[in-house]
């Protein structure tokens, strides 16, 4: 776990490791050289089990927030069982909790977030490495990771006071009329125009998501090495036959990261969330309607929770996000290196 | 679960001991010397009681350090013993209160509205009654020309458009106060989600805290909600009438609120245990509510819950001027009365 997919260390050593360990290995090598060369064995003793400790630690405050989670979440669990997960009522004053209404938005939000965000993203970042003239590269850079830097909650307010009334007077009524009539995903568009729910908080959350993409891909595509691209221009690669063969096979797992962060912070957003996805413990096919998160849930109703059963309801809300994050993140990568083979064997 | 409780318990006792401290040391220098009480609970109470701790520490040095947590919270935070006192809107039953050693008392008055965004509808235009209120909110009546509204309303143009009713999705005693109300009036609401600080919702959006609430009635056209009447003040929403008992129309104001807090008959409760909702009077406005103080009967810590007693002795006796700028209405004397007798006998 301490490779965990979304942690910026992670990513740097992917960047470099073009995925396949070769880097890795050489590493380890410099580093057996170096050790046997120095003369200093207690410095790297030293270095050795400082950077191990910090590596660890993180695995053992991992393990122990789940611990902790899980423990705090033991009643809930115990109550209603595997229920919990699949029972959509959230009925406070009878003491019935289900989660299954908090991990849908959840997932459903942090979906559209991801739709729109990465191709968004990716040709932010493409745009910036190889397309946009010098002298603009720098300012829209700096400008994207100023967006990166602004607080969920502005993002919220921004969500609630001009976006939600912008896609509930402009926005939604086109949905309703348009796609709300196709045949099959029809209900997922029907619905009345309120301008709060499930696609407002996705939109609103990919726009949040898309500065964390962008500039983590923007970087690994700078990193590219430039014998590459030299080769396939000498090969007489056109610019698109070049981004498509070399730019993004090159960085694909890197790229994966940097989706993994965004998604990170799509699962666990709260704030924003708040604002604009209305709060509503129903189950609705349309994505028009009000809905919850798991984050939400917890930050809405975390003070007000007087019972026991409520307040272990609610921490094991928290279990599940840790556990349904775990699962998403854990899928990816399984993908991931499936991809990685299949390819390897057609190379 | 005990193994988290144990921590939170723990985290909140280290906390405790700490700000005890600090009022020890306080206390054991000089008598002038400023003294520290902390209070945490209900978020409506907020307003009129920062204004009200204000005046008091610059005339007394005693400082009141107040969370506004919501009144689950500050139940929650007064049982656990980390707060010297609790501040809710849904009072405490007299059995629940002798079981925790929890005394109890009213401290101010105000009032829940109800708030609409209907296009072409002003304030105080817009009639309704407490079962329609809660037919709204069951998803009964779902339209704003539905014939029971129009009925009420002949010269309204109301729009043929789907109600969104909203609520508050935090716990809270103003939800209590609502769907208390609700209750009284409707025995599909009583029969149904019922009285509590929060409730089984019908559908509808969920604010959280009054300004959540008010923001969502501004932004969602056609929608529905309700706020404590300081926010509709602030943020001129517009606000709709609410038939009271005696039947009559009652704009919300302090005066419709004192009407209520007047024909309350406090006398006859064990711990303040009222909630003033629907009162009797004509001028009464329908859902009016009270905040409760609740303070240790045999506190830990005696300094700080003595300075505490002198405090809302003190908000009781001068607070009204700060009450009534802030649209709240203070306690009627014979009330404060009562309570003065209720602190002197219940808290040590």
């Amino acid at each position: 776990m301490t490779s965990e997919p979304g942690s910026p260390v992670s990513l740097d050593e992917r960047a470099g490791d073009n995925g396949r360990g070769e880097t890795v290995s050489s590493r380890s090598q410099i580093a057996e050289v170096s050790s046997a060369r120095s003369h200093s064995g207690l410095a790297e003793r030293l270095f050795h089990w400082v950077t191990g400790g910090a590596a660890w630690l993180v695995l053992l405050i991992l393990l122990a927030v789940a611990y902790s989670m899980a423990s705090g979440g033991a009643l809930a669990f115990k109550t209603f069982g595997f229920g919990f997960i699949t029972s959509t009522s959230w009925d406070v004053p009878n003491g019935q909790f289900g989660a299954l209404v908090a991990i849908y938005g959840t997932l459903v939000t942090s979906a559209i977030a991801l739709i729109i965000a990465v191709p968004i993203s990716i040709g932010i970042a493409l745009f910036l490495t190889e397309i946009a003239p010098v002298w603009a590269r720098q300012p829209i850079a700096v400008a994207i990771e100023l967006l990166a830097a602004v607080p969920s909650i502005i993002y919220g307010m921004w969500g609630l006071f001009m976006f939600a009334p912008f896609m509930a007077s402009h926005v939604e009524p086109w949905i309703n009329d348009h796609l709300g009539v196709l045949p099959v995903v029809g209900p997922l568009f029907t619905g009345p125009p309120i301008g709060i729910g499930m696609l407002t908080a996705g939109i609103v959350l990919g726009i949040m998501v898309i500065p964390f993409i962008a500039s983590v891909a923007r970087d690994v595509f700078n990193a590219v090495p430039p014998t590459l691209i030299e080769s396939a221009v000498a090969l007489g690669a056109t610019r698109w036959e070049r981004l498509w063969n070399v730019t993004l096979p090159y960085t694909r797992s890197a790229i994966v990261g940097a989706i993994f962060l965004g998604l990170g912070r799509a699962l666990g957003e709260t704030m924003a969330v708040t604002f604009v996805l209305g709060n509503a413990h129903d189950l609705s096919a349309s994505l028009l309607m009000p809905s919850n998160s798991i984050a939400a849930a917890i930050a809405n109703e975390f003070t007000e929770a007087d019972t026991e059963l409520y307040r272990s309801s609610l921490v094991a809300l928290a279990f599940l996000l840790f556990i349904v994050t775990f699962i998403v993140l854990s899928l990816a990568k399984l993908m991931l290196a499936r991809v990685e083979r299949t390819m390897g064997r057609t190379n | 679960m005990n193994k988290f409780m144990i921590g939170a318990v723990a985290g909140a006792f280290l906390l405790a001991g700490c700000q005890g401290k600090t009022t020890g040391e306080a206390a054991g220098g000089d008598a002038g010397a400023a003294t520290q009480i902390t209070g945490a609970g209900s978020t409506f109470v907020y307003p009129v009681l920062s204004a009200w701790s204000a005046d008091y520490s610059k005339e007394t040095g005693t400082k009141i350090n107040y969370q506004s947590i919501g009144s689950g919270g500050g139940i929650s935070q007064i049982k656990a013993g980390t707060v010297d006192f609790g501040a809710t809107d849904k009072p405490l039953d007299p059995k629940e209160l002798a079981e925790s050693g929890l005394a109890q008392f009213p401290v101010i008055v105000g009032g829940v509205v109800a708030v609409v965004n209907i296009d072409g509808i002003d304030k105080g235009k817009l009639k309704l009654t407490g079962p329609l209120l809660a037919d709204i909110y069951l998803g009964k009546v779902s339209k704003w020309d539905d014939p029971a509204i129009v009925k009420l309303n002949p010269g309204l143009k109301l729009p043929d458009a789907k109600i969104t009713a909203v609520h508050r999705s935090d716990g809270s005693g103003t939800t209590f106060n609502f769907t208390y109300y609700l209750s009284q009036v409707s025995p599909a609401w009583k029969a149904g989600p019922g009285a509590d600080k929060s409730v089984n919702w019908n559908g509808g959006v969920g604010g959280k805290g009054n300004e959540g609430v008010a923001a969502y009635v501004n932004q969602i056209k056609n929608s529905i909600g309700y706020v404590e009447y300081a926010y509709v003040l602030q943020n001129n929403m517009a606000w709709a009438y609410v038939q009271n008992a005696a039947g009559n129309y009652v704009a919300p104001s302090a005066d419709s609120f004192k009407a209520a807090a007047a024909s309350a008959d406090w006398t006859k409760t064990k711990d303040f245990y009222l909630v003033m909702t629907n009162a009797p009077g004509d001028q009464a406005y329908p859902i009016t509510a009270s905040t409760f103080v609740l303070m240790p009967r045999e506190p830990k810590n005696q300094a700080a819950s003595d300075a505490a007693l002198k405090f809302f002795k003190w908000s009781l006796e001068n607070g009204q001027p700060q009450a009534d700028k802030l649209d709240y209405v203070p306690l009627p004397a014979t009330l404060v009365k009562q309570i003065e007798d209720y602190m002197q006998a219940n808290i040590k």
